[in-house]
C-alpha cells in the first residue's frame, strides 16, 4: 500500500520506532522560538545543566507582545519588556540567532521561517506555538508544542511523538473572484467543527489548493489548528520550488537539484489510503464570517445568524447560545447589517503581501467608514517594507487606517493593540474566543478582502457587495 | 515529577464544553518567565463572578476537575496545566480534550482521564447535591470511584506508564543519544540550517 505525504515525511523522520504503543522518536529539522513559550524553556536546560544541542536548527525572533507603534521606545510594559530582555539574554547566553525589534527580519516567526527560506518541503518544524501549522503549506511536517516539549527539543533536537492519523481535505473547482483560501479554510473548520480534525494531520488536496499560492495555503494550513488538528499539509509542486528558490536559506547549486528530486517525492502515493477523507466544492463558496466565539461557529456572509436551536447537537446548541449571548447578536440577523467598531488586518493567518495588495486594491482611492478604526499590521518588518515599497503603506493611510509596525498585534491583544469591551472587530486572525483580542471584544473572523470590504462599507460585507453597491450608484446616476 | 498511583480530592463540577486554554489562562498571564505561582490566573476571566464554582470555599485547595468535552483546545499554551496544577488540581475528567493540552498535561504529570458523558453528567449531579464529594482516580486500574459512582476511563498506555513512572522526558529521549547522533550524520546537505546568518540580515 502506498503511503500519504505525511507519512512519508514521518517515516524520513524517525530517529527510533517506538514498540508497543510507545512513541516514535522524532528528529526536529528546525525549531523557532519567540518570547513568550522560550523562557521556562530556557530556565529547564539552565536548571538542569544541559546545553542546547543545535543551535544552528534554531533561530528567535520577538513578534506576540513587541509594540507596532513607537518600536524605538523602551517598551512600557514591565512584563513585555521582561520577556524581551529574558529572550535577549538567554539567546546571547545559548548562541542562538535573534531577530529583534527593530532589524529588517523581525517579525511574526511563521512569517519570518518562511521568508528567510528556512521552511522547505520534507523537514519538520516545531514551536511553541500552535499556529506552526502555518509551514506545512510547503510540504513540511509543522505542528505547535508547548514549553516543556520546546525544551526538550532545545536538549535533544527530537520529539517522541505518536504517528498522527491522516485525513484529506480535497478542495475540487475554481473559487469565485472575491473568495480566498481564508474562505476555504473557515467553510473547512465549520463542516468539521473545531474537533473534526483532532489527532489528525490534513492534507489540502485537489484543483483549488493547487491553484493556490504558497500565501493562500499558508492562510489555510495556519489554520488547520482550528479545526483541532495538529498539523495541515499541502504537497509541494513548482509553485513551491519557485516560491523557496533564491530565498536566505534556500539550497543552491547541486543541493538544489537534489533537493527538488526529493522534494518530487513528496506526494501521497495513488493507492495510499487516508483515516478520513472530506470534501469542499471550491465552486460553491461565498466569502465566509465567523458569528460566534470559536472559529467553526462560521455562516456565508450572505447568510443570517443561525438559531441556536436549528443544532441538533446539545453542545453545539449550548455553545451557539453563549457564543451569541457573548456576541450581542440575535438569531436571523443578517450577518451583513452587523456594523463594526474595528478592521484588524494582521496576524500570521493574514499580513502577507499578497494579502496586503488584496486589501489595498479594494480601498484604493476610497475613504474608511466614519467611526471606524482601521489596522493594518504587516506580518514582518520585510514585508512592512515591501509594501512600502509598492506604496501600499500610503494607500491604507490615505484610506483612514493606520499603518503599523510587524507584530502579533491585536491577533491577541498581548500587547497594547486591543479591543475595548464591547467593541466588535472584522478580523483577519484566526482565533474568535471570547476575549482574545481584548477583554469582551467580538470577533469576526475574516479574509482580507472581506475586511478591506467591511472598512469600506463599516458593516460585514465582501467585495461582492462593493460591486452592487457601484452597480447600483450607476443605475441611480 | 511525582509518581502517581492513586489521586484523591473533592469533584469540581465545572459545567462546560469546549473550555479552551485562552479561558483557563488567559493570554495577559502568558507574559510571566517563571515556571510556577500560576494559581491566581487559572480561569481568571470566570473567576471575576463571585458565584464561579472554584471561588467557593469547598474547592479552595484545588481538587479533580470534571468538565464537559473538548477541554483545553485552542492555543498550545503550557501555562493552562501550569495554572491548573498550581491551583491544586491533580487530575481532569472529560469525554475529550484538546491534543496539545492532552500532551502537555501528560509531562507536566497532570492527569487527564477520558471520561463517557454519561459519567460526567452523574458526577456533576453528585458533587452539585453534595459540594465536596470526594472522588479517587485510580491510574492502576484506570478507574474513578466516587461514593456509589464507579466508571472506567481511557488514557494512552505510554503516558500512563510514565506518570506511574513519574519520569522526566528529556532523559528518557537522551538514553537514545547515540541513535540521535548516527540520524544527524545522515542529515541531507540541502536541508536548512539557520548558522551562520546569511548577508540580508546585516
Ligand atoms: S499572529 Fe496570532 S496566531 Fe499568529 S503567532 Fe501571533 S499570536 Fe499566534
Amino acid at each position: 500500500m502506498g503511503k500519504t505525504l505525511a507519512e512519508k515525511v514521518w517515516q524520513d523522520h524517525v530517529v527510533v520506532k517506538g514498540e508497543d504503543g510507545a512513541p516514535d522518536l522524532l528528529y526536529i529539522d528546525l525549531q523557532l522560538i519567540h518570547e513568550v513559550t522560550s523562557p521556562q524553556a530556557f530556565d529547564g536546560l539552565r536548571q538542569a545543566g544541559r546545553p542546547l544541542r543545535r543551535r544552528d536548527l534554531t533561530i528567535a525572533t520577538e513578534d506576540h507582545n513587541t509594540p507596532t507603534i513607537d518600536i524605538h521606545k523602551p517598551i512600557k510594559d514591565p512584563t513585555s519588556a521582561k520577556q524581551i530582555s529574558t529572550l535577549r539574554d538567554n539567546v546571547a547566553e545559548f548562541g542562538v540567532r535573534i531577530h529583534s525589534l527593530g532589524d529588517k527580519e523581525q517579525g511574526i516567526v511563521h512569517i519570518v521561517g518562511p521568508q528567510l527560506g528556512l521552511t522547505m518541503p520534507g523537514i519538520t518544524v516545531v514551536c511553541g506555538d500552535s499556529h506552526t501549522s502555518t509551514h506545512g503549506a510547503f510540504g513540511a511536517m509543522a505542528f505547535g508544542i508547548g514549553t516543556s516539549e520546546v525544551e526538550h527539543v532545545m536538549a535533544t533536537q527530537t520529539l517522541p511523538l505518536k504517528p498522527f492519523k491522516t485525513m484529506a481535505i480535497n478542495v475540487e473547482g475554481e473559487l469565485r473572484p472575491g473568495v480566498t483560501a481564508k474562505d476555504i479554510i473557515l467553510a473547512v473548520i465549520a463542516k468539521i467543527g473545531t474537533g473534526g480534525g483532532a489527532g489528525y494531520v490534513l492534507e489540502y488536496r485537489g484543483s483549488a489548493i493547487r491553484a493556490l499560492s504558497v500565501e493562500g495555503r499558508m492562510t489555510i494550513c495556519n489554520m488547520s489548528i482550528e479545526a483541532g488538528a495538529r498539523a495541515g499539509m499541502v504537497a509541494p509542486d513548482q509553485t513551491t520550488y519557485d516560491y523557496i528558490k533564491g530565498r536566505d536559506h534556500a539550497p543552491t547549486g547541486d543541493d538544489w537539484n537534489t533537493a527538488v528530486e526529493y522534494w518530487e517525492t513528496l506526494r501521497t502515493d495513488d493507492d495510499a489510503v487516508f483515516d478520513a477523507e472530506v470534501s469542499i466544492d471550491a465552486n460553491e463558496l461565498e466569502p465566509f464570517v465567523t458569528w460566534g466565539t470559536n472559529p467553526g461557529q462560521g455562516v456565508s456572509l450572505s447568510d443570517e445568524i443561525p438559531a441556536p436551536d436549528s443544532f441538533s447537537d446539545p453542545d453545539d446548541r449550548s455553545a451557539a447560545k453563549r457564543a451569541l449571548e457573548y456576541m450581542d447578536l440575535a438569531p436571523g440577523t443578517k450577518l451583513k447589517d452587523i456594523r463594526v467598531d474595528t478592521v484588524f488586518i494582521g496576524s500570521c493567518t493574514n499580513s502577507r503581501m499578497e494579502d496586503l495588495r488584496a486589501a489595498a486594491d479594494i480601498i484604493r482611492g476610497k475613504k474608511k467608514a466614519d467611526g471606524l478604526r482601521v489596522m493594518v499590521v504587516p506580518g514582518s518588518a520585510r514585508v512592512r517594507l515591501e509594501a512600502e515599497a509598492e506604496g501600499l503603506d500610503k494607500v491604507f493611510t490615505d484610506f483612514g487606517a493606520e499603518w503599523r509596525f510587524a507584530g502579533c498585534s491585536m491577533c491577541l491583544g498581548m500587547n497594547p493593540d486591543q479591543l475595548q469591551p464591547g467593541e466588535r472587530c472584522a478580523s483577519t486572525s484566526n482565533r474568535n474566543f471570547e476575549g482574545r483580542q481584548g477583554k469582551g471584544g467580538r470577533t469576526h473572523l475574516v479574509s482580507p478582502l472581506v475586511a478591506a470590504a467591511t472598512a469600506i462599507r463599516g458593516t460585514l460585507s465582501s467585495p461582492w457587495d462593493l460591486e452592487n453597491q457601484n452597480d447600483q450608484i450607476a443605475k441611480e446616476a | 515529577m511525582e509518581k502517581i498511583s492513586t489521586l484523591t480530592g473533592p469533584i469540581i463540577p465545572l459545567r462546560y464544553s469546549n473550555v479552551d486554554t485562552d479561558q483557563i489562562i488567559p493570554a495577559k498571564f502568558l507574559k510571566r518567565v517563571t515556571k510556577t505561582g500560576y494559581e491566581d490566573a487559572l480561569f481568571h476571566g470566570w473567576r471575576q463572578d463571585p458565584d464561579f464554582i472554584l471561588n467557593r470555599p469547598e474547592y479552595a485547595n484545588g481538587g479533580i476537575l470534571v468538565t464537559g468535552a473538548d477541554f483545553g483546545t485552542g492555543s498550545s499554551r503550557e501555562h493552562a496545566v501550569w495554572a491548573l496544577r498550581d491551583f491544586g488540581i491533580t487530575a481532569v475528567l472529560s469525554p475529550r480534550f484538546g491534543e496539545i493540552f492532552k500532551g502537555n498535561s501528560g509531562k507536566q504529570g497532570l492527569l487527564t482521564a477520558q471520561v463517557p458523558e454519561d459519567a460526567i453528567e452523574q458526577l456533576w449531579a453528585a458533587a452539585e447535591a453534595a459540594p465536596g464529594t470526594e472522588i479517587t482516580v485510580d491510574l492502576n486500574e484506570k478507574s474513578v470511584v466516587s461514593g456509589e459512582l464507579r466508571f472506567g476511563f481511557d488514557i494512552d498506555d505510554y503516558t500512563r506508564w510514565r506518570l506511574r513512572e513519574g519520569l522526566d522526558d528529556i532523559a528518557l529521549t537522551l538514553q537514545h543519544e547515540d541513535a540521535i547522533t548516527e540520524f544527524e550524520k545522515r542529515r541531507p546537505s540541502w536541508m536548512p540550517t539557520t548558522l551562520p546568518a546569511v548577508a540580508s540580515d546585516a
